[in-house]
């Protein structure tokens, strides 16, 4: 018998990248707004991902959604021990979601919407990210449940992992307009690009090293003979990718920059599956603890093995149907 | 109260506040998608413009309900977790999966055509954007089945096994989960609630505006469809109650008397109480207007049928009476004056003064927010009365919550709170404001949409000859 349990893990993790590829962008969009000139370069930014915001955020629902379907326990753990950040990143795509619509129906406080859009944005973000540090630097658990205070979140990890995201989607972001817009806006979010690939490769170091000092599991996964001939392949790999990123925007070219970003990233959730595999709360229950008995794993197996491909197809062809060049009257 | 009492009772609240938020957009956003369809369909079947017109008035404000529906519907897939991970952890194997189907066959849908309805019509042509409208408005109907088996459950739990873990595990079958006892009379009560919702909606909108103007052919119109629906529906939505009612009598009978106010059994027959005011202390009902009999008469469809109170019930097992009793008449009384403006509204068609009755318009726009009234009341009828349990009858409430300090609640309470009446007010507002313009016979599209040409008259001209 296939082990469903690890097939489920494959899909959440898939439901994760999933989010970081297609939420990151626009997140990035948000935290990066304020920099952009009132007016068309602003329009031009937000009509890039008006289409398609909701769906993007529609993987964060999947994500925690089957997170409660296929691993209950570790739902039922992990979102009371990340509770204020939780709170948090709900308040903040609050704003950014209704910021899409509200600034267009209401000019007269449009800057204001301008700036619930960033705000929400960062905090959404930088929620985000401490919630992931919070669950490396590992949380207090006993019996089926979550043991620890409503602070115990925060430390200067979960900060620095905090902060890290901030950049990463704000770099995303930047690759995305380049992407998407012309003239003056794509040449800032070309600046943007590169001066932020740098501060995340910065992030990705301090925050890899500090990794290696939270469990001696981490420590043991990446430095730990022959353990490490695997593991080397990360940060080599991340070199190259950085070199092909920095290649392809001074090729100036479109697409590619975001794609090696992406990469980057893909990268970076490698690393975190080699150091937490196989475990759903890091170092403290593994997925065959927390989950679903196969009954449930079966019939939502059927679902998931039926509508995954139906949603990419449908989600590729609205990116389709808005592909090319945005202006600030929208897609051209 | 103890600490962990006060962490409880926040976390109802908080719960009770964000999901009557929340109910307040999908109730609107169904009918609406649905409407928008048939808007759509009927201006490519006619070539009208009118119907275009209307498309386009309504669609801008769907695209706002939908933003807010969207951004108060994620607080709720994580506020299982946040706040109510005991019963999480128990319920997930069997409520997890559907949900996640939830996610699967109707949120990503609704989504994902989302942007291809506001934005995408000069992108794809008329019939793949009609498709996409349908894929939207599809997708609202199968998340309310999926969340509507889901609650249901929740009522009247069936096709589980008990877990040596305390978990709720699935049993051979999923049919009987999803199909639970109340889910099909759920279903049908809600979703024809949210029509119900969406018509009084367009209906008070199109007759504010025939108030100013009864020449505005966008406003006849949309009026004219309203009472329609009104007409049709809400004698339907009595008779789908009625099931339900009959229905929660036979599975959850402590929610029904606490719906009637029986604190005692009456062995020959009980009587209907129009009014009066609970009072749980002395367990009686207070200056009760009542009509003997009656209430076994609609029950069992018997005047001499015995019915038990809540005498017959331990006061640890009983819902708050008083709030349950409120609920469900005003949900009624709301009820009841839909079929009464359908009914006046078929007499002023019978004598071709549909568009001239202003005490009919004035009616109507009265009864713009009724549906969403009613929808609130009925939802607070069927959880309160749940109460004090989670899954009805076999998890308690109080043993259901996250390990939470209670200040950790009341922050989060509070911040929802007033993000939730900034945020919501100011859209509500939109709402208005755009309601208040008239439709027009050159309706604009959505800002931000490149707008060359606005028109639609003569009648032939399309929509995606506008654009870029």
């Amino acid at each position: 018998m296939t082990d469903l349990t690890i097939i489920w893990a494959g899909i959440i993790g898939f439901a994760i990248i999933a989010y970081v590829v297609m939420d990151g962008f626009d997140l990035g969009i948000g935290i990066l707004f304020p920099f952009f000139k009132v007016g068309k370069d602003r329009d031009a930014a937000m009509n890039s991902i008006a289409p398609v915001w909701d769906g993007n955020e529609t993987w964060l629902v999947m994500g925690v959604g089957g997170l409660l379907a296929a691993f209950p326990l570790a739902y039922a753990i992990i979102l009371p021990a990340l509770y204020a950040p939780m709170i948090a990143m709900l308040l903040g795509l609050v704003f950014r979601g209704v910021a899409f619509e509200f600034r267009w129906r209401d000019p007269a406080h449009r800057e204001f919407w301008d700036r619930a859009f960033t705000l929400g944005s960062i905090v959404a973000t930088f929620a985000q990210g401490i919630a992931l540090g919070a669950l490396l630097q590992g949380i207090t658990v006993e019996g089926r449940a979550y043991a620890g205070g409503w602070w115990e979140w925060l430390s200067p990890f979960s900060l620095l992992t905090g902060a890290g995201l901030v950049v990463g989607y704000a770099l995303l972001g930047a690759c995305w307009l380049n992407w998407k817009t012309e003239d003056a806006l794509q040449r800032q979010a070309v600046t943007y690009a590169g001066r932020l690939g740098i501060l995340l490769l910065a992030m990705i170091g301090a925050i890899s090293l500090a990794t290696l000092t939270l469990e001696p599991q981490y420590h043991q996964r990446w430095l730990s003979f022959p353990g490490v001939l695997a593991t080397a392949q990360v940060p080599l790999a991340t070199v190259i990718v950085t070199f092909l990123f920095y290649r392809s925007l001074r090729l100036k070219r479109d697409a590619q920059p975001f794609l090696w970003a992406l990469a980057l990233f893909g990268l970076c959730l490698v690393g975190l599956g080699l150091s937490i595999w196989p475990d759903v709360v890091p170092a403290r229950v593994t997925i065959w603890e927390a989950a679903a008995p196969h009954r449930s794993q079966v019939f939502m197996l059927v679902g998931a093995a039926i509508m995954v491909p139906i949603i990419l197809a449908y989600t590729a062809w609205s990116y389709w149907v808005f592909r090319g060049k945005v202006g600030p009257d929208g897609y051209h | 109260m103890i600490e962990q009492d006060w962490a409880i009772l926040l976390a109802r609240i908080q719960f009770a506040f964000t999901v009557s938020f929340h109910f307040l957009f999908p109730a609107f956003t169904i009918g609406l998608a649905s409407f928008l369809a048939v808007l759509e369909g009927l201006w490519l079947k006619t070539g009208k413009g009118v119907y275009a017109n209307l498309y386009r008035y309504w669609l801008k404000i769907f695209a706002v309900v939908f933003a807010m529906g969207v951004v108060s519907g994620i607080v709720m897939s994580y506020q299982f977790g946040t706040n109510w991970s005991v019963f999480s952890d128990k319920a997930g194997p069997v409520i997890g999966p559907l949900m996640a189907y939830e996610v699967l066959t109707a949120f990503f849908l609704e989504a994902g055509f989302l942007g291809v309805m506001l934005f995408g019509i000069n992108k794809v042509g008329r019939k793949l954007h009609f498709v996409a409208t349908l894929a939207v408005a599809l997708g609202t109907f199968i998340s309310a089945f999926w969340i509507l088996s889901v609650n249901s459950w929740m009522q009247t739990p069936a096709g589980f096994e008990m877990g040596a873990n305390g978990q709720f595990l699935p049993g051979d079958s999923w049919l009987p989960i999803i199909f639970n006892p109340s889910f099909p009379y759920r279903l049908v009560h809600t979703v024809l609630a949210a029509y119900l919702t969406t018509a009084f909606a367009v209906g008070g909108v199109g007759a504010w505006h025939l108030l100013k103007n009864r020449q505005n052919p966008g406003a006849r119109k949309m009026f004219s469809m309203a009472m329609w629906m009104a007409a049709i529906v809400a004698p339907i939505q009595v008779v789908a109650g009625d099931f339900h009612g009959l229905n929660t009598l036979e599975h959850q009978p402590v929610k029904v008397m606490a719906m009637e106010g029986h604190y005692q059994s009456h062995p020959d027959g009980a009587p209907l109480i129009l009014f009066g005011i609970p009072n749980s202390k002395e367990k009686r009902v207070d200056y009760a207007i009542e009509i003997p009999k009656a209430s076994s008469l609609i029950l069992k469809h018997d005047p001499n049928a015995p019915l038990k109170g809540l005498d017959t019930v331990p006061d640890a097992d009983e819902p708050p009476v008083g709030i349950v009793f409120w609920a469900f008449r005003i949900m009624v009384g709301l009820g009841m004056a839909m079929v009464g403006i359908g009914l006046w509204s078929l007499f002023a068609r019978v004598r071709r003064r549909l568009y001239d009755m202003t005490w009919l318009h004035r009616a109507a726009v009265a009864m713009g927010p009724s549906g969403f009234i009613a929808v609130l009341a009925g939802w607070v009828t069927t959880e309160v009365g749940r109460q004090p349990f989670t899954i009805h009858g076999l998890l308690r409430t109080a043993d259901s919550a996250s390990p939470l300090d209670a200040p950790a609640v009341a922050a989060s309470l509070l911040a929802f709170v007033v993000v939730y009446f900034a945020v919501f007010g100011m859209g509500i507002w939109y709402l208005l404001r755009l309601m208040k313009k008239p439709p027009e016979a050159h309706e604009a599209a959505l800002d931000g949409m490149p707008i060359r040409s606005a028109g639609i008259t003569p009648a032939a001209a399309v929509i995606e000859g506008e654009g870029a």
